[in-house]
C-alpha cells in the first residue's frame, strides 16, 4: 500500500519535471552504450562493429524511452494533457468559431451563474456576517380568518422564549427609518430596533465599544442608547476613533453611541442595509403610537430564532405552537385564534426575501432555458465543423487512432469551450451580482441593498453547469464519429436544401428546441408585462395623478405633540394658499407604503364575532380634507373636518367592506365602534381603496381623527396639477419660513408610490423579458446558421433547380418555407411547452390567464417575424446561385 | 496470457537486479547487466535496455536509490545501491522464490 502510494507519488510529481528527467535519461542511456561500445573495442572489434553490437544487446533505445516514459509518469494525465494542447490549437485556429460558441457558452454560463449568486446571497445565505445562519429561522403569528402571515406581540415573545427548549435565543429584528442630522447634513436612515440579546445571538461583535447588555431591551425609553454600522461610522463619522460615549439625536431624542458594527455586517433584513440599532426599549419613540412593550395585544415585531444544534425546523415548530396553544388559553382576549409559525431564512415573509422568492423560482427555470439554447448553437457550430473536420478525422482513424481516443479528443475540446465559456460566465456573474438593486427605484434618497453572493457553493454549482454543457456538447461529436466510414469520407457529398439527409436532422432538431424554448419565454414575459400593466393600470381606489405625498420630519427635529400640531395647522394653511394648490391634508401612513398599518381589536354593538375569531381591523390617523385629497369617494355621511378636534366627539369614518360586515345593511351612521377601550360614533362611510398592496382583496378599514389620535410624523398630500419639482421648492420656502432647520422628504406622486410598492412585478418582467429577448437572439443566430449552411451545401441543388427553369423567387420561397418550417415547428411544440409551464408563474400573474391568448398571440408574431428576418439573408443569396458554377464544381 | 506471462518475467528481473545490487554494492545499469549475463553464463537473453524501466520501478517503491557519480574508467554514471526496505524485499522474494521452485521441482519429480 505504502509502495502504490511512494509510486503514484513519484509519477506525479515526474509530471511536472519532464524536460529535466528527459534529459537524465538520455545522458544514462548515453553513458551506457559507451560503456558498452568501449568494452567491445577492446575485445577487439572494429569502431563500427562495436558501435552495431552495442546497440543489438541494448534493444532500441527509443522502444527503451517510451517503456521508461509509460513507468515514468502517468499516462493517462499526459495525453489528457496533450489532448488539451492540440485542442487550443484547433480553438486558436478557428477564432471566429471558438469565439462565436465561447460567446454563446460565456452568456449562457453567466445567467446561470448570476441567479445561483443572487439566490444564495438573498435567499440562502443573506447574512454572510452572521455566525451558522443556517440554524437561523424566520418567525411570524398566524391569526385564524386572516389569509398572511402577521406580527407578533413582546410579551408573547417573552413567554414564548421561556417556553421553548429547543431554541436557542429569539432575535427580534425591527426594521424603521429616521431622518439622521450630522452637522448641515440630513439624510434618511434606515435602522433596527433589536432585542438586547442580538448581537450576542448573531455572533456579530462590535469592533469598538459594546452591543446591547441584557436588560437595556426593559423599560419605557429607559435606554437611549445605539450601535452604528461601520459605513456610518466611516462616513458620517469620519472614523472618529473617540466615538463611543458620544451622542446622536435620533427621532428628536440624544442617544449615546455604545459600539460600532464590524465591516461588512449590514443588519439581518433582506432589502436594506442597516445603519444603526437601538434597543426595544426605544421602541415607542420610533415606532409611534403607544407603548407596546407591556401590550399584549400590540404586534409588531419581526423575529428571527436560532435553534439548538441539531434542532429540526419541525421539532421546534411543534414546541412553539404548542406554547402558543397555551396562550390561546391563558389570555383569550388577546390570543385567541393566534398560532406562530417558523419559516427558513430564503422564506421570510417579512423581509424582501419573500418577496423576490417567487421572481428567483421563475429565473432559475428561465436561465437553464438559456443555457440550452446556447448549447444548441455551439452544437451546431459544432456540427458545421467537424462536418469540414470529417477529412482530418478520417485520414486519423486510417494512421490508426482508436475511435475512443478520436471521441476523446472531440470531448476534450467541448471541455475547453465550456471552460472558457464557464471562466467568462463567472465574470458575467461577478458584475451581475449585485445587479438587482438597479431594478429598484430608491425610496426616499435610501437605495436598497441587495448583493449577491459568489461562494464555493455558486462556484461549484456553476462547475456542474459547465460540465453538462460539456455533456451536451460532447453528445454532437458522439453521433458524428458514430457513422464516420473510412471509404465513404472521402467521397463528397453535398446535403439537399430541402428535407435533407444524413446529419441534417440533428441541426434542424436543435433548432426547433432553440425556437420552442425561446417561445416559452416570449410567452412567459408577455403575461409578466400584460400582469404588470395591469397592476399599474388598477385603480387603488384613490386618485394616483394630481396628487403628491410627501412628509415634513418633525420628529426627529424634537418637536412634542403640541409644537407639531400648531406646526402642521399653519404649513396646511399656507400649502393651501399655493397657487395650483386644490386641497391639502395630512395622514399617519401612506396607502402601499413599506409600513404598516396599526390594527385594533373593535368592538361594536350588536356585533358578535364568530367563535375563535377576533375582529381585528387595520385604521389610518387622518387630518382634515384628507379624503377629498386622496380622491377616495364618500358613500355617505362626513369626512372629518377641523371641528373633530381633542375636545369634540370621537369619530370614525369606515370603509364600505366594513359597513357590510359589522352592520350588516343597516346604516352605520351615528352607530357606535369601540377601538382601544374608547367610544367612537361613525360619522361616515368611505369607498373601499387598497391599502396595503395592490393586489389586496377588499378588507375592513376605518379611519380615525389625527387630532383625536395624534401622531408626530404624518404625511403631507397636496391636490395640485402642477408637477412635484414645482411644488417641492414651493414647499421647501414655505416649511423654511416657519422653521428654516427642518428636513423635507421627497415629493413623489401617488402613481410613483404605486409603481413603487409592485417593483417585484417589475423585477420578473424586466428579468424574463432580457432573458427572453437574449435567447431570442441567439435563437434566430442558430436559424441564421443552419439556414445559410444549409444553402451552402445545397447549391448544387439550387443550381440544378435554376438551370431547369426556376427562377429568383422561386427559389426565394423554397428557402424561407424551410427556414419557416422548422420555426412553426418550434412554435407548435413551444406553445405545448408553454400551456404546461406558465402555470408556474402563479402569483407574479396578476388577472391574466396563464393561457392568455394575446400573450401567446405575440409571442408567435415576434417568433416568425425574427425566424423570417433570420432566413432572409439566406435565401437571398440562394436567388444568386450561378447554375453554371454550381454544377461544374 | 502474454501481460501474466511478462509479470512472471519482471518479477524475476526485479530480484536479479536486487541480488546483484545487494552483492556487489553500488553498481551502474551497464555494470548490473553484464554481473547478470555473466552469471547466468550468458543464457539468460537479456535486452540490456528492458533493465532501466525496471530500475525506475525499483526506485518508485523506495528499495532502491539512485545517484549520479564517475565510473571505473571516469565516466559520468547513474549508480544504484539498495535501500533498507530493498533488502528486506530482497529476502521475502528470494524466500518465495526458493519456496516456489522447490514445490515445482517436487511437482516434477513426483509426475
Amino acid at each position: 500500500m505504502r509502495e502504490l502510494f511512494r509510486t503514484l507519488l513519484d509519477r506525479l510529481a515526474a509530471l511536472f519535471r519532464r524536460r529535466r528527467l528527459e534529459d537524465d535519461l538520455a545522458e544514462e542511456l548515453r553513458s551506457h552504450l559507451e560503456m558498452a561500445v568501449e568494452l567491445n573495442l577492446g575485445r577487439g572489434m572494429s569502431a563500427e562493429e562495436a558501435r552495431r553490437e552495442a546497440l543489438r544487446s541494448f534493444g532500441g533505445v527509443e522502444q527503451t524511452k517510451e517503456l521508461y516514459r509509460d513507468q515514468r509518469g502517468l499516462p493517462m494525465i499526459e495525453t489528457t494533457l496533450q489532448d488539451l494542447r492540440f485542442g487550443l490549437r484547433m480553438l486558436g485556429r478557428s477564432p471566429g468559431f471558438s469565439l462565436l460558441a465561447i460567446l454563446c457558452l460565456t452568456l449562457g454560463i453567466g445567467a446561470n451563474a448570476a441567479v445561483f449568486s443572487w439566490v444564495e446571497g438573498i435567499l440562502f445565505r443573506p447574512y454572510p456576517a452572521v455566525t451558522h445562519q443556517e440554524q437561523l429561522l424566520a418567525v411570524t403569528g398566524t391569526a385564524r380568518g386572516e389569509n398572511g402571515p402577521t406580527l407578533i406581540s413582546w410579551p408573547d415573545l417573552l413567554d414564548f422564549e421561556r417556553s421553548c427548549t429547543l431554541i436557542d435565543s429569539f432575535i427580534v429584528n425591527k426594521i424603521m427609518g429616521t431622518t439622521l442630522s450630522i452637522g448641515d447634513r440630513a439624510e434618511v436612515t434606515t435602522g433596527s430596533i433589536v432585542s438586547a440579546n442580538y448581537f450576542d445571538a448573531i455572533g456579530v461583535h462590535p469592533i469598538l465599544g459594546r452591543g446591547f447588555e441584557p436588560g437595556e431591551d426593559v423599560g419605557r425609553n429607559a435606554h437611549a442608547v445605539t450601535v452604528i454600522s461601520y459605513q456610518l461610522w466611516k462616513g458620517r463619522f469620519k472614523g472618529d476613533p473617540q466615538i463611543i460615549g458620544k451622542t446622536q439625536r435620533l427621532n428628536g431624542v440624544l442617544h449615546t453611541i455604545v459600539g460600532v458594527a464590524p465591516e461588512g455586517f449590514y443588519g439581518t433584513f433582506v432589502g436594506w442595509a442597516m445603519q444603526f440599532w437601538v434597543p426595544a426599549s426605544m421602541e415607542e419613540n420610533f415606532e409611534g403610537g403607544a407603548y407596546k412593550l407591556e401590550d399584549r395585544g400590540a404586534r409588531w415585531i419581526e423575529s428571527y430564532v436560532r435553534l439548538k444544534p441539531g434542532v429540526t425546523r419541525e421539532q421546534a415548530q411543534q414546541e412553539i405552537s404548542a406554547a402558543a396553544k397555551r396562550l390561546e388559553a391563558d389570555y383569550p382576549d388577546t390570543n385567541r385564534g393566534r398560532g406562530v409559525q417558523l419559516w427558513p431564512l430564503w422564506q421570510t415573509p417579512f423581509n424582501n426575501a419573500g418577496t423576490l422568492l417567487p421572481t428567483l423560482e421563475i429565473m432559475l427555470a428561465v436561465v437553464v432555458f438559456v443555457l440550452l439554447i446556447a448549447c444548441a448553437n455551439v452544437g451546431n457550430l459544432l456540427l458545421v465543423r467537424s462536418f469540414a473536420r470529417r477529412h482530418e478525422m478520417t485520414v486519423r482513424l486510417a494512421i490508426g487512432a482508436a475511435r475512443g481516443r478520436l471521441l476523446r479528443q472531440l470531448f476534450t475540446e467541448g471541455l475547453l469551450l465550456s471552460a472558457f465559456g464557464a471562466a467568462g460566465g463567472l465574470l458575467v456573474a461577478y458584475w451581475c451580482r449585485h445587479a438587482l438593486v438597479l431594478l429598484f427605484p430608491a425610496r426616499g434618497g435610501v437605495a436598497m441593498h441587495l448583493p449577491g453572493e459568489i461562494d464555493w457553493r455558486v462556484l461549484a454549482l456553476s462547475a456542474g453547469v459547465c460540465l453538462v454543457a460539456t455533456l451536451l456538447l460532447g453528445l454532437v461529436p458522439a453521433l458524428q464519429t458514430r457513422n464516420l466510414d473510412l471509404a465513404g469520407a472521402l467521397k463528397s457529398d453535398s446535403a439537399a436544401v430541402v428535407g435533407g439527409g444524413g446529419r441534417a436532422w440533428i441541426r434542424s432538431g436543435l433548432v426547433v428546441m432553440q425556437v420552442s424554448l425561446s417561445f416559452i419565454l416570449l410567452v412567459g414575459a408577455g403575461l409578466l408585462l400584460e400582469s404588470l400593466q395591469k397592476i399599474r393600470n388598477t385603480s387603488p381606489g384613490f386618485s394616483t395623478h394630481e396628487v403628491l405625498d410627501t412628509a415634513v420630519n418633525l420628529v426627529s427635529a424634537g418637536y412634542d405633540a403640541q409644537r407639531a400640531q400648531s406646526f402642521q395647522d399653519e404649513l396646511l394653511d399656507r400649502v393651501k394658499a399655493l397657487p395650483g394648490v386644490e386641497s391639502a391634508a395630512f395622514g399617519r401612513m401612506t396607502p402601499l407604503g413599506y409600513g404598516s398599518f396599526s390594527s385594533t381589536l373593535i368592538a361594536v354593538d350588536g356585533y358578535q364575532p364568530p367563535p375563535e375569531e377576533q375582529s381585528t381591523v387595520e385604521y389610518n390617523e387622518v387630518g382634515p380634507d384628507y379624503l377629498a385629497t386622496m380622491g377616495i369617494p364618500l358613500v355617505s355621511g362626513r369626512e372629518f373636518t377641523r371641528a373633530d378636534d381633542e375636545k369634540a366627539a370621537l369619530a370614525a369614518v369606515v370603509n364600505e367592506t366594513m359597513a357590510a360586515e359589522y352592520w350588516r345593511g343597516r346604516n352605520p351612521i351615528g352607530a357606535r365602534v369601540q377601538v382601544k377601550g374608547r367610544w367612537m360614533q361613525v360619522v361616515g362611510v368611505a369607498k373601499d381603496s387598497k391599502y396595503q398592496s395592490v393586489r389586496e382583496a377588499p378588507k375592513p378599514f376605518f379611519y380615525v381623527p389625527l387630532r383625536q389620535n395624534f401622531s408626530r410624523g404624518a404625511g403631507l398630500y397636496i391636490r395640485t396639477p402642477l408637477s412635484p419639482e414645482t411644488i417641492a421648492t414651493a414647499l421647501s420656502r414655505e416649511v423654511h419660513a416657519l422653521d428654516p432647520d427642518l428636513a423635507l422628504f421627497e415629493v413623489i406622486t401617488l402613481q410613483e408610490q404605486l409603481d413603487r410598492s409592485t417593483s417585484p412585478q417589475l423585477v420578473a418582467v424586466t428579468l424574463v423579458s432580457v432573458l427572453g429577448g437574449l435567447a431570442l437572439l441567439l435563437s434566430a443566430i442558430g436559424l441564421y446558421g443552419v439556414m445559410s449552411y444549409a444553402v451552402s451545401q445545397g447549391t448544387r441543388e439550387l443550381g440544378l433547380r435554376m438551370a431547369l427553369g426556376a427562377n429568383a423567387s422561386n427559389l426565394l420561397r423554397l428557402v424561407m418555407s424551410r427556414g419557416l418550417g422548422l420555426t412553426g415547428g418550434g412554435v407548435v411544440l413551444g406553445a405545448a411547452g408553454a400551456l404546461a409551464l406558465t402555470r408556474l408563474l402563479g402569483n407574479l400573474l396578476y388577472e391574466v390567464s396563464p393561457r392568455d391568448t394575446a400573450a401567446f398571440g405575440s409571442a408567435c408574431v415576434v417568433m416568425i417575424v425574427t425566424a423570417a428576418a433570420a432566413c432572409l439573408l439566406p435565401a437571398w443569396r440562394a436567388t444568386h446561385t450561378d447554375p453554371a458554377r454550381a454544377l461544374r464544381d | 496470457m502474454a501481460a501474466s506471462k511478462s509479470d512472471v518475467l519482471q518479477g524475476t528481473l526485479d530480484l536479479l537486479v536486487l541480488k546483484t545490487l545487494d552483492s556487489m554494492g553500488p553498481m551502474h545499469g551497464f555494470g548490473i547487466a553484464m554481473r547478470i549475463q555473466q552469471l547466468s553464463q550468458d543464457l539468460l537473453q537479456l535486452n540490456q535496455g528492458t533493465l532501466y524501466p525496471a530500475l525506475l520501478r525499483l526506485e518508485q517503491r523506495g528499495w532502491v536509490v539512485s545517484k549520479w557519480g564517475v565510473s571505473e574508467n571516469n565516466r559520468k554514471a547513474k549508480f544504484y545501491s539498495l535501500t533498507r526496505s530493498g533488502r528486506k524485499q530482497l529476502e521475502e522474494e528470494a524466500e518465495d522464490w526458493a519456496r516456489m521452485s522447490a514445490m515445482i521441482n517436487r511437482m516434477l519429480r513426483t509426475s
